[in-house]
């Protein structure tokens, strides 16, 4: 194994407020290696959004980084001045977000914001400028881009839109970018495509990838390693292939079972019961065992991440390792 | 866009027909201006004399049709009290009042908007605090208050700035303007300041809460996960995407100090058009009332119309929507 590009250790991200701190990501270790593309799945609340913001020292007040480290290829970032931040930003890690028609200043041109971009970093010509911009939309599949980048973003469909704004992610050739939920506000044969062509971008860059989704079958997709957050904690990671195979956890295994694909025809979808808890009212011991058919009385203390080999599981009675005990 | 400018400019004309209709009844309804105009111990004979003279003895209907069809030769009439043309009269004290509003509005709006976005980008800092202390006071205190206690303190207790007046004047166009003069500047700075206190006020306020509500936006989380600036987000995204509220107001506020700056230009004596305004009301100067507020109501839609072909230049989705 080569050494990690990212090695996050115990990050632990706190919003204070006013019934007291609220952990929205909890002691969550994990590594990503140069050009691997990670899934990080979980429902909404899970911590997996705060997750990547926190890499990029992106947490707004009342939030913030209570403990633990985020290491890019060897380099500490927690506690990194801002400046210092800044300046990995955009350049070494960026980002995509869910809704390109609200991360796109719908009142700047495509060129305008792409030179800001390039210009948050290093001193260039008009010329070069746009040359580098309209190379980056041509690389993410938009014909015609010398021309569109006089464009503003009203113009172009949503599915071109998410593509500007993984171009403008990847203008400065990033060895990380935090991929948050960048398909889910698109229609579904667009969603394919642009998972396919971000697959496709990763690999001839060597760009690594964390892909948070909330669809398992998305991330499954793309992804070569899986995390799974619930409640502010990774409870299970491992292959994907393997993890879909025979899931560890139970909320992995019920995450699985109510996938639509899963279901029989004409039969209602499998629900897990209950809802997610909230971050105020955590149960003692494992967040899920209110929900968890297969809870016992031991459930009531946390229990640690156990890793063997590639795959790891947070429960003390994990599926299928348990049957062959 | 052309299709645009055309059909705005052709309500304008009915919208001035409504105004001279309504502005024309409306003084009509004031009262009769001949006791004012003629002496106290004039005879019945010269009495009726003056009414014909002034056509004050045709019916309502007749007075406004020979109203408009002097208008329309651009002829606005005589004031009675000056007995010079209105129009002259008028556009003698204009440039007096436009340079006085446009000093307060911009001023206003210069400081008002780079402090705003302050209080909103660090709500919680004591800058913030005391700049929206000060916004406060500008929407509270009085206009006429503020002036008196400016003039009182630097006029007279300090001594540092004139008390009234315009000062040296110097051509421009063929107009006379204070602000070319640095004498004529000390004059224009007091009054300027009082108007803008309240539109400062309200800068400060458009410009923060626009502010902080950008602040939240994606497209601030974008631009920060890209590694621009704090300075560049603040200046390229936000001042752009808070701009279409601020140049409204500053429209508004441009029109109604230009039209009703009375009150200041009473208290520094500053020799504008609402002092003129004010004297012919209390003199019944009906031809000087009718042509100026006329005259408001041609600025307004002037200045409507220049705001909303701003809006599209600042926002492109509104300019494919006319398209």
């Amino acid at each position: 194994m080569t050494a990690p590009l990212l090695q996050v250790e115990n990050l632990a991200t706190h919003f204070m407020t006013r019934s007291g701190p609220l952990k929205a990501v909890d002691g969550v270790s994990f590594s990503v290696q140069p050009g691997e593309i990670v899934g990080l799945v979980g429902e909404s609340g899970s911590g997996k959004s705060v997750t990547g913001f926190s890499i990029l020292g992106l947490i707004d007040p009342p939030g913030r980084i209570a403990g633990g480290s985020v290491k890019l290829a060897g380099e500490e970032l927690v506690g990194l001045p801002p400046s210092a931040l800044r300046a990995i930003r955009g350049r070494r890690i960026s980002m995509v977000f869910q809704d390109p028609s609200a991360t796109l200043n719908p009142v700047l041109t495509i060129g305008h914001q792409m030179r800001l971009a390039i210009e948050a970093h290093e001193t260039v010509g008009e010329k070069a400028a746009r040359d580098r911009a309209a190379e980056a939309l041509l690389r993410v599949g938009i014909p015609d881009a010398a021309r569109r980048l006089d464009a503003h973003p009203h113009q172009f469909s949503g599915g071109m839109r998410q593509r500007v704004a993984i171009a403008i992610a990847l203008l400065n050739r990033p060895a990380l970018i935090i991929c948050d939920e960048p398909t889910t506000a698109l229609d579904v044969s667009i969603q394919a495509q642009i998972l396919t062509e971000m697959k496709a971008l990763a690999r001839d860059l060597g760009t690594a990838m964390i892909w948070i989704s909330h669809d398992l079958a998305t991330v499954s997709s793309i992804a070569s390693r899986l995390l799974v957050m619930y409640a502010g904690r990774i409870i299970e990671e491992g292959p994907v292939a393997d993890v879909l195979r025979a899931p560890h956890h139970p909320y992995t295994a019920g995450l699985l079972a109510s996938l639509p694909a899963n279901a029989e025809p004409g039969q209602d979808l499998v629900q897990i019961p209950g809802s997610t808890p909230s971050l105020f009212a955590l149960p003692p011991g494992c967040a899920f065992s209110p929900r968890c058919p297969h809870a016992r009385p031991q459930c009531g203390t946390m229990p640690d991440l156990v890793r063997e080999g590639a795959r790891g599981v947070r429960c003390h009675f994990p599926l299928e390792i348990r049957g062959r005990a | 866009m052309i299709g645009f400018v055309i059909h705005r400019v052709m309500q304008a004309v009915v919208v001035m027909a409504v105004i001279s209709l309504l502005v024309f009844i409306g003084v009509y309804a004031i009262g009769n201006p001949i006791d004012v105009l003629i002496s106290p111990d004039a005879t019945q004979q010269m009495r009726e004399d003056a009414i014909r003279a002034y056509g004050l003895d045709q019916p309502l209907w007749k007075q406004y049709l020979d109203f408009v069809t002097r208008l329309l030769h651009g002829d606005f009439g005589r004031s009675f009290v000056y007995n010079m043309p209105v129009l002259e009269l008028i556009g003698s004290r204009l440039p007096a009042t436009t340079e006085l509003a446009l000093a307060a509005v911009m001023g206003a709006t210069l400081l008002g908007v780079p402090l705003g976005m302050y209080a909103g980008y660090r709500p919680e800092s004591g800058l913030a605090k005391a700049i929206m202390a000060i916004s406060i006071l500008g929407f509270s205190v009085p206009t006429f208050w503020i002036g008196l206690v400016l003039i009182f303190t630097f006029a007279v207790q300090l001594g540092w700035l004139p008390a009234g007046g315009r000062g040296d004047t110097a051509m421009l166009f063929g107009i006379e303007w204070s602000f070319l003069t640095r004498n004529g500047l000390t004059h224009l700075f007091l009054p300027a300041l009082n108007l803008s206190l309240f539109k400062f006020a309200m800068m400060v306020r458009l410009a923060r809460a626009g502010t902080r509500e950008t602040m939240l936006t994606d497209t601030v989380k974008f631009a920060r996960a890209a590694g621009e600036s704090e300075w560049t987000i603040l200046s390229r995204h936000v001042l752009r995407l808070i701009a279409i509220p601020i140049v409204t107001v500053f429209g508004l506020e441009l029109g109604s100090t230009l039209a009703f700056a009375v009150v200041t230009e009473t208290i520094f004596s500053w020799p504008g058009v609402g002092k003129l305004i004010i004297d012919s009301i209390s003199s019944l100067d009906r031809p000087v009332m009718v042509a100026y507020l006329m005259l408001v109501a041609f600025f307004f839609i002037l200045i409507n119309l220049a705001v909303d072909l701003s809006y599209a230049a600042l926002d492109p989705r509104l300019r494919a929507r006319r398209a």
